[in-house]
């Protein structure tokens, strides 16, 4: 636990030859820094390179160019059984002729283990697991549940640097996902161990990660804290994967120090007062985004950024209401939290009514485009 | 009548089991218990059954010999025994062998790019279009003293001008032996290589995962997971090779006879239906013994047993 970075990724590509034979970049000059102890999450759609990038890391798959760094060390070409790191496969890859206990020792007995060392090992892990009195079992004698513990018991097992996860519970129901993204995140907080998790599942990396890289295409579009992810995201892309958004083209029609005045041609209006950061000038087309659960409806109009249109949908889901309005032919998209029972029909917007949105400068994000 | 079937449970089981059952009494029970019941009967002089309960045969097998040269009453020739003890190590060698064979074979085409696994698998199957009995006589070809392989090595001397004899290699138990492993090879290949597809990929990469090397994910992962096919393989090979006479009978002339040439030799140039049902019997439950104790400790190839 010398080094500064558990995983590093610099610059990795990897490229395939399709069976069509085309080259494809499958890992686009992705750059990645993980630091020790961090859960870090691999988010992104089917097909962008996750699971890819994590079995670069494990050494499945060698890197077409750049370098992948364990613990500070340059891997090159160190076959998976001499890297510090242990997989948790999404189809649990269980020994289907061992006993769970000898799955959970198979990686110690690899490590010449002796065997009063390998029974209190696995007895460990197993309680860790809470898996106690499994031992004798067949992993075919288990739950879907059981099968992914054991998969994460015998990976952890070996105390490696890093545990690398693809999608483990992806075979779960959700009821049973939910447990087990909080006991995966209470794991990894008691032991210390460095996490590297894909998914394509955004709540469940919100849910458990420190740190998100949200990936498309084999590149990494944003890194960042599940917050800064979804309140600044760096793209249309981002803010659009990652939750719900509207968006707008705009133009920027004047710059202040930290604040911006954007022109929205399609409402035939602006919205002033938006904190942006550096590096955009006057005039330039950009992007503007607002979550939906960020847009408030007004009974009586306003003068600032508000703007006004007509329902023409809702949605109730529970615990919110979705309610879609039409704002001079564009649909905008706003979430109310069903803070009061709904159960009296007076208290649904119609469609039909007319309304104001309200949307704060605040809750407005600038988006550059690509 | 109908009503009454229809509410008897274990009438419409029987039923419904029947063109099952009528199969199996008509191809399996009936000339099992004909073999039976001849295996138990005397050869007239002019070759027919003579129905009795005589265990003269059986006797006859075990090495009783009513008909001794220096004039006693009864010997011991142990003649038959030994033909039986030549069966069993055969078919074991012959299993042996074929498994060394054909795991690496099974294995490589395992491990093949998917798209040029079914071109080898047809290589595989390829012999097997040609009709057994010629694919020995082919065998025949290669092995006789005028043989190509005899030729080859005598060109072979001759270019380094070392005196060369033709090797006698027809008409020996090693020659019967190449020739059974050749011809039951893919029978052994094709069960093997089946339980090899079936192991993911991602279970040798959870073993080099969790440290092992190529040898050992072999010993620990691959080897126990294709047992099955290994098992299923035995049993396709080991049963029909107690049984053949053709292979012993081309490659092995009169210095190799096995139990299926006894038999064969019984049925159709002794006359002696009632000795050679009685060997049938005797070969059939020696294979059954084995059989059952190699499926009591390895299952039958579908499961895998582990201790
Ligand atoms: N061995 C391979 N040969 C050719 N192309 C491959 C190979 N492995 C992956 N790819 C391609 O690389 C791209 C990325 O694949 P990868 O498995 O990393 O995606 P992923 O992000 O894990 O997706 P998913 O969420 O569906 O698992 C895909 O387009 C895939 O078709
Ligand atoms: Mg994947």
């Amino acid at each position: 636990m010398t080094a500064e970075f558990a995983v590093e990724l610099q610059d990795v590509v990897k490229r395939f030859i399709t069976p069509e034979g085309n080259a494809l970049n499958a890992v686009d000059h992705v750059t990645m820094q993980i630091k020790n102890g961090e859960f870090f999450s691999m988010l992104g759609s089917s097909g962008c390179g996750k699971t890819t990038s994590l079995r670069m890391i494990a050494g499945f798959e060698w890197p077409t160019e750049g370098e992948v760094y364990i613990e500070g060390k340059a891997m090159g070409h160190t076959p998976p059984f001499q890297r510090k790191v242990n997989t948790v496969f999404q189809s649990y890859a269980l020994f289907q002729h061992l006993t769970v206990f000898q799955n959970i020792a198979f990686g110690l007995e690899m490590e010449g283990a002796q065997k009063d060392e390998i029974e209190k090992r696995v007895k460990h892990v197993l309680e860790m697991v809470q898996l106690t009195g499994m031992e004798r079992r067949k992993p075919k004698q288990l739950s879907g549940g059981q099968q992914q513990r054991i998969a994460v018991a015998r990976a952890l097992v070996k105390v490696p640097d890093v545990l690398l996860l693809d999608e483990p519970l992806g075979a779960l129901d959700l009821k049973l996902r939910k447990d087990m993204q909080l006991e995966l995140k209470a794991l990894q907080q008691q032991l210390g161990i460095t996490f590297v998790y894909v998914t394509h599942d955004q709540e469940e990396a919100m849910t458990m990660s420190d740190r998100i890289a949200v990936m498309s295409k084999g590149k990494v579009q944003q890194m960042g804290t599940p917050v800064e992810i979804y309140e600044r995201p760096a793209n249309r892309f981002v803010a659009d994967f990652i939750g719900d958004s509207n968006f707008f083209e705009g133009r920027i029609k004047s710059l202040s120090k930290n604040e911006a005045v954007v022109f929205i041609p399609d409402l035939k209006a602006e919205v002033t007062g938006i904190p942006v950061s550096q590096g955009l000038v006057t005039g330039e087309e950009i992007t503007v985004s607002i979550r939906p659960e960020k847009v408030l409806i007004s009974e009586k109009p306003m003068n600032q950024n508000t703007f006004r249109g007509r329902v023409t949908n809702t949605v109730y889901i529970g615990t919110d209401t979705h309610v879609y309005v039409d704002l001079m032919g564009k649909r905008v998209k706003v979430f109310e939290q069903n803070r009061i029972s709904r159960l009296d029909p007076g208290s649904f917007y119609t469609v039909g009514q007319d309304v104001t949105l309200v949307m704060m400068p605040e809750n407005v994000l600038v988006l550059k485009k690509e | 009548m109908l009503k009454r079937l229809r509410e008897n449970k274990s009438a419409q089981g029987t039923l419904l089991a029947s063109p099952t059952m009528l199969w199996m009494i008509g191809l399996l029970i009936i000339p099992l218990l004909l073999t039976l019941v001849v295996s138990f009967g005397q050869r007239s002089p002019d070759g027919d059954v003579i129905y009795s309960f005589s265990l003269d045969n059986y006797i006859r097998l075990f090495g009783y010999s009513t008909d001794c040269d220096n004039g006693q009453a009864s010997c011991f020739d142990p003649l038959y025994l030994q033909i039986l003890w030549r069966s069993l190590t055969l078919a074991f060698n012959t299993t042996v062998f074929v498994i060394l064979l054909a795991y690496p074979l099974a294995y490589f085409i395992a491990r093949a790019h998917p798209l040029r696994r079914n071109t080898f698998l047809f290589l595989v199957l390829i012999p097997l279009w040609t009709n057994f009995v010629i694919r020995v006589y082919a065998w025949m070809m290669l092995l006789r003293t005028q043989g190509v392989i005899n030729l080859m090595l005598g060109w072979l001397a001759g270019l380094f001008n070392i005196p060369f004899t033709p090797l006698e290699m027809l008409y020996t138990p090693g020659a019967v032996l190449v020739g059974m492993v050749y011809e039951f090879l893919p029978f052994m290949i094709l069960p093997i290589y089946t339980s090899l597809e079936k192991i993911d990929n991602s279970l040798y990469e959870a073993a080099a995962d969790l440290g092992a090397n190529g040898l050992k994910t072999f010993a620990r992962v691959t080897l126990p997971l294709s047992m099955p096919g290994v098992v299923a393989g035995t049993i396709l090979v080991f049963i029909p090779v107690m049984g053949t006479f053709i292979v012993s009978d081309i490659l092995g002339g009169r210095q190799v006879i096995l139990v299926g040439n006894l038999i064969q030799r019984q049925f159709l140039d002794a006359r002696d239906p009632t000795f050679g049902s009685a060997a049938s019997l005797i070969l059939m439950i020696l294979t059954l013994i084995v059989t059952y104790f190699y499926t009591r400790k390895f299952g039958f190839g579908e499961e895998i047993v582990v201790a």
